[in-house]
C-alpha cells in the first residue's frame, strides 16, 4: 500500500469548486481524500509533501503533444518527451500519430502505449485518422478505441476530403471520441512558412492567409450541422491550436449553436506574435503560425471568454540541426511542455486577470473532459492520483539548456515565467520533484 | 539592436515576453551587409564617400587596398551583373576571390548552407558574399559563421547593394554629390517601382532605403504581383494602381522583369500586363523628357520594358552596371575593414 499526503497547500480543483486549504491523500494511486487542514493529521504515510505557499491542482493534461517515437528519436523519445511533461507539471499526455511510421493500426497504438517505452506521466495517444495519414482511408476506429484510442486525426496534414472527414465523424461518433484537426487548407498554404501580411512582405516570405484556417473550421462545422441532420449521431469535432480571430468566431457561432466542437489554443499563439521571428529566428516557426496582434487578442479573448475549451502545446521537439537552416527550410514548431504553466499564468492569470482556477480549468479539468477522461483533471475521491504542486507566485526565467526534452527549440529560452512546479504526482507517483 | 529586434521588442512590450535573442543580429559581424534596414543614413554617406574615394584612386593603389585578402562567392541562384561586378571589385581591390556555386560543388550532395559556410571559412574566407534563394539566408550564414557576409540577393527579401548602386545612379543622374546623403538628399524626388514587386527583392530594399533619404516611393503593379501587404515595408511608400497617373509624378522609373521562377502556381496574363504597365515609348513620351528610366537587370525585351526604351536616352541601365562595380568596392572595403 503506497501513500502519500500533500500538506499545507491551497487546493484548486475546478471539477468541485474547491479553492482553499486542503490536505489531499493519495492511497495506491488513487486520491484518498481531500481534507480541511488538520484532518488527516494523524494518518501515517511514508512520503510528505509539504505545499506550504503552493497551489494543489489536479495535474496539467496537455492533448496534443508529439513525442517522435518511434522513427524520429533523434528529436524525442516517450521517455525524455514525458519527463520534460512531468517537469512542466503534466500528468497525462496524448501523443499525435505523425511518428515513422504513423501511428494508424493497434499494432503500433500497442506499441507505443507499451510499458517498456517508459513514459514518466499517463501517456495516451490519438492515431492516425486515415491509413498513413494520407487523408483517403479511415482507420479502424472500432478496434483502436477498444485499444486505448482518445481520438483520431491527421494532425499537421488536415483532412480535406469532405467524404473522408465525414466519414471519420460518423464513425468517431459512434465510439464516443472526438475527430481532431489540424484546420489548415494546405491548398492556400503551399510554399509558405509564416503568417500572411505586411510581416511577411517585408521579410519576403510567402504567408499563409487566416482564411486557410478558417476555411477548414467553417468547411467541419458545416459538415457537423450535415451530419446531425442526416445521420441522428452527434459527432465531435475538435479544433486543434486555434489561430486566428476569424476560425474563433465560426466556433463561437457553432458552440452558440449547439454543435459539439471544442478547441485548443497554445501559449505560443496567446503569448507571442509574428513580430517574434525577428531576423528569421526559426524557432519562432511553426504550423499554424503565429499570427497579428490582433489575432493573439482574440485568442486570449477566447480563452477569458470559454471559446477556447483547453490549451494544449503542440510540444513539437526538433533537433538543432533542423532548426539551424534557411528559415523556409525549417522545420515546424517549438517545445512547450516545460513552459505552458509559466506562460498560461503570466499572460492570462496575471496581464488578463483571469482566475487562478479557469487556468487550471483549461490546462487540467476541460482538456480530460474534451478527450472523455473522467478519472482525471479533478481530485475528486477515487480519481487518478495525479497532481501538480506549483508555486504560483514564483517569478524564473526558462533556460532551453536545463529542459528535460531532448530539444531546445523554443523562443522561449530566457523568457519570463510566473509559477513554478515544485511537485509532480502521477498514479500516486512523485515523478517530479524541485 | 536592429530596427526590426527593436520593433519587435516593442510590440511585445505588452506582454513582455518576447524573446528575440537567438536570432539578434548583433551576433552578427561588423562589416555584415544583410539588409539595407540595418544602415543608417550616416551608414549610407559613409559607404558613397568611400566609393567615391575609391573611384578617384588610380588602379595601382586601389588594387593594394584588400592585397592578401581572401572573399568567398557563394551562388546558389544564377547571376550575371551582381556575381561578376563583386568579382571584379574584389579583384581591382586586390583581394582573392574564389567562387563556390550551388552547381558544381558539395551543395549537390545535399551539404548544408551552415557546413558550407564552416568549410569557406576553415579554407581562409574572411568575408562571404552570399546569393541565395531563401529569404533570410544571409542572417543564418553570418550567424553560424561569424564572418561579414555581404547580402547579394537572398529570395525576395534583400539586394542591399542593388539599391545602394541605384542610389548612386540616381544621384548622378540628378547631376548631385554622389559622395554623401543626408535625410533630405532627395527630398521632392519621386521615384515609381514598377511590375513584379511581390517578388522583387530589389523592389523591397530600394522602397527602404530611398524613403530614409527624403524620396517618395510609388509603387505600381496588378493586386497579384502588388498586394497590399506592400505597405509594410515601410514610411515613405504608397500604391498606385494606374501606371500612367504614376509615371506622371515619377522623377525615376524603376521596371522589374516578371520573376517566372516565383510565380508558385498563378497565371498572370501577360498580354493585359503588357497593357497596363509594360514601359514604352508610347508611354514614356507621355511624361517629363527628364524621367530616369532603371531596371536591375536582367530585362525581358517586349515584356515590362521594350528594347526602344532600354537602350534610349532616359535609360541609365548601364549605369546602374558599372555603379554596381563602384559600390561593391566599398562594400569589400567595408566589409574586411580595410582602409581607403
Amino acid at each position: 500500500m503506497s501513500e502519500l499526503l500533500i500538506l499545507g497547500g491551497r487546493v484548486v480543483d475546478p471539477a468541485s469548486g474547491t479553492d482553499g486549504p486542503r490536505d489531499v491523500l493519495l492511497r495506491d494511486g488513487r486520491v484518498a481524500a481531500v481534507e480541511l487542514p488538520g484532518a488527516l493529521a494523524d494518518v501515517a504515510v511514508a512520503e510528505r509533501i509539504d505545499a506550504a505557499g503552493c497551489v494543489v491542482a489536479p495535474g496539467l493534461i496537455d492533448i496534443h503533444v508529439h513525442l517522435r517515437e518511434p522513427g524520429q528519436t533523434h528529436k524525442e523519445t516517450i521517455a525524455t518527451g514525458t519527463a520534460a511533461a512531468a517537469a512542466g507539471g503534466f500528468t497525462t499526455v496524448v501523443a499525435m500519430p505523425n511518428t515513422t511510421p504513423v501511428n494508424d493500426s493497434v499494432k503500433s497504438l500497442r506499441w507505443m502505449m507499451d510499458a517498456a517505452r517508459g513514459p514518466v506521466v499517463k501517456l495516451l495517444a490519438m492515431p492516425a485518422a486515415t491509413f498513413g495519414s494520407l487523408g483517403s482511408e479511415i482507420t479502424d476506429f472500432h478496434e483502436l478505441v477498444k485499444a486505448g484510442a482518445v481520438g483520431f486525426t491527421d494532425d499537421g496534414k488536415p483532412v480535406l476530403e469532405d467524404e473522408v472527414m465525414r466519414a471519420a465523424l460518423v464513425a468517431a461518433a459512434g465510439l464516443g471520441v472526438p475527430v481532431s484537426q489540424h484546420a489548415e487548407d494546405t491548398r492556400l498554404t503551399t510554399g509558405c512558412s509564416m503568417n500572411a501580411g505586411r510581416v511577411a512582405f517585408r521579410l519576403g516570405l510567402r504567408g499563409m492567409p487566416v482564411e486557410a484556417e478558417a476555411r477548414i473550421v467553417e468547411r467541419d462545422l458545416r459538415l457537423l450541422r450535415e451530419i446531425e441532420a442526416a445521420d441522428r449521431v452527434r459527432p465531435h469535432l475538435h479544433v486543434q491550436h486555434v489561430s486566428t480571430s476569424r476560425a474563433l468566431h465560426a466556433i463561437q457561432r457553432a458552440k452558440a449553436e449547439g454543435l459539439h466542437v471544442t478547441c485548443e489554443a497554445t501559449p505560443h499563439h496567446f503569448t507571442l506574435t509574428e513580430e517574434a521571428i525577428g531576423d528569421y529566428d526559426t524557432n519562432a516557426k511553426m504550423n499554424p503560425p503565429l499570427r497579428a496582434e490582433a489575432d493573439r487578442r482574440a485568442v486570449v479573448e477566447a480563452l477569458l471568454d470559454g471559446t477556447v475549451d483547453c490549451i494544449a502545446t503542440d510540444h513539437a521537439p526538433h533537433a538543432s540541426w533542423e532548426k539551424e537552416v534557411e528559415f523556409e527550410r525549417a522545420a515546424n514548431g517549438i517545445t512547450g511542455l516545460e513552459t505552458a504553466l509559466g506562460l498560461a499564468l503570466r499572460v492570462l492569470h496575471r496581464e488578463h486577470g483571469m482566475e487562478l482556477a479557469r487556468v487550471i480549468s483549461l490546462m487540467s479539468t476541460r482538456p480530460a473532459e474534451v478527450i472523455g477522461l473522467k478519472e482525471r483533471g479533478n481530485l475528486r475521491v477515487g480519481s487518478h492520483a495525479d497532481v501538480v504542486v506549483f508555486d504560483a507566485a514564483a517569478e524564473w526565467k526558462f533556460a532551453a539548456s536545463e529542459s528535460r526534452s531532448k530539444s531546445k527549440n523554443t523562443p522561449f529560452d530566457g523568457a519570463a515565467m510566473l509559477g513554478r512546479v515544485r511537485a509532480t504526482v502521477c498514479e500516486g507517483r512523485v515523478v517530479y520533484r524541485a | 539592436m536592429t530596427e526590426r529586434a527593436k520593433r519587435a521588442a516593442t510590440k511585445g512590450a505588452g506582454v513582455g515576453l518576447l524573446s528575440v535573442t537567438p536570432a539578434d543580429s548583433s551576433a552578427v559581424a561588423a562589416g555584415s551587409l544583410l539588409t539595407v534596414e540595418h544602415l543608417s543614413v550616416a551608414d549610407v554617406a559613409g559607404i558613397l564617400a568611400m566609393t567615391a574615394r575609391l573611384e578617384r584612386m588610380d588602379a595601382a593603389e586601389r588594387a593594394r587596398v584588400l592585397l592578401g585578402r581572401t572573399v568567398a562567392l557563394l551562388f546558389y541562384e544564377s547571376s550575371t551583373r551582381t556575381r561578376t561586378s563583386f568579382e571584379l571589385a574584389a579583384k581591382s581591390l586586390g583581394a582573392t576571390t574564389t567562387l563556390v556555386s550551388d552547381k558544381s560543388s558539395s551543395i549537390e550532395k545535399g551539404e548544408s548552407l551552415k557546413d558550407t559556410g564552416l568549410t569557406l571559412r576553415a579554407l581562409g574566407a574572411e568575408a562571404i558574399i552570399l546569393r541565395h534563394p531563401s529569404s533570410g539566408a544571409a542572417f543564418l550564414l553570418a550567424r553560424v559563421t561569424g564572418l561579414p557576409v555581404l547580402n547579394a540577393g537572398d529570395g525576395m527579401h534583400q539586394h542591399p547593394s542593388q539599391a545602394l548602386l541605384d542610389l548612386r545612379t540616381i544621384l548622378l543622374r540628378l547631376g548631385r554629390d554622389a559622395s554623401t546623403v543626408d535625410a533630405k538628399t532627395l527630398d521632392g524626388i519621386t521615384v515609381v517601382i514598377t511590375g513584379d514587386i511581390l517578388h522583387s527583392r530589389v523592389a523591397r530594399s530600394n522602397a527602404m532605403l530611398l524613403p530614409r533619404l527624403g524620396a517618395r516611393v510609388v509603387l505600381c503593379g496588378p493586386p497579384e504581383l502588388l498586394p497590399e501587404s506592400a505597405l509594410g515595408i515601410g514610411a515613405g511608400v504608397e500604391i498606385e494602381r494606374d501606371f500612367d497617373r504614376a509615371l506622371r509624378r515619377a522623377d525615376v522609373v524603376m521596371m522589374l522583369r516578371i520573376q517566372k521562377e516565383r510565380l508558385a502556381g498563378f497565371d498572370l496574363d501577360l498580354a493585359e500586363f503588357i497593357a497596363r504597365y509594360q514601359l514604352s515609348a508610347e508611354r514614356l513620351k507621355t511624361v517629363s523628357a527628364k524621367t530616369i528610366v532603371m531596371h536591375p537587370g536582367p530585362i525581358i525585351r517586349g515584356l515590362e520594358i521594350t528594347g526602344e526604351v532600354a537602350d534610349g536616352p532616359q535609360s541609365a541601365i548601364e549605369d546602374q552596371v558599372s555603379q554596381g562595380l563602384a559600390i561593391r568596392r566599398a562594400l569589400l572595403v567595408r566589409a574586411l575593414g580595410g582602409k581607403a
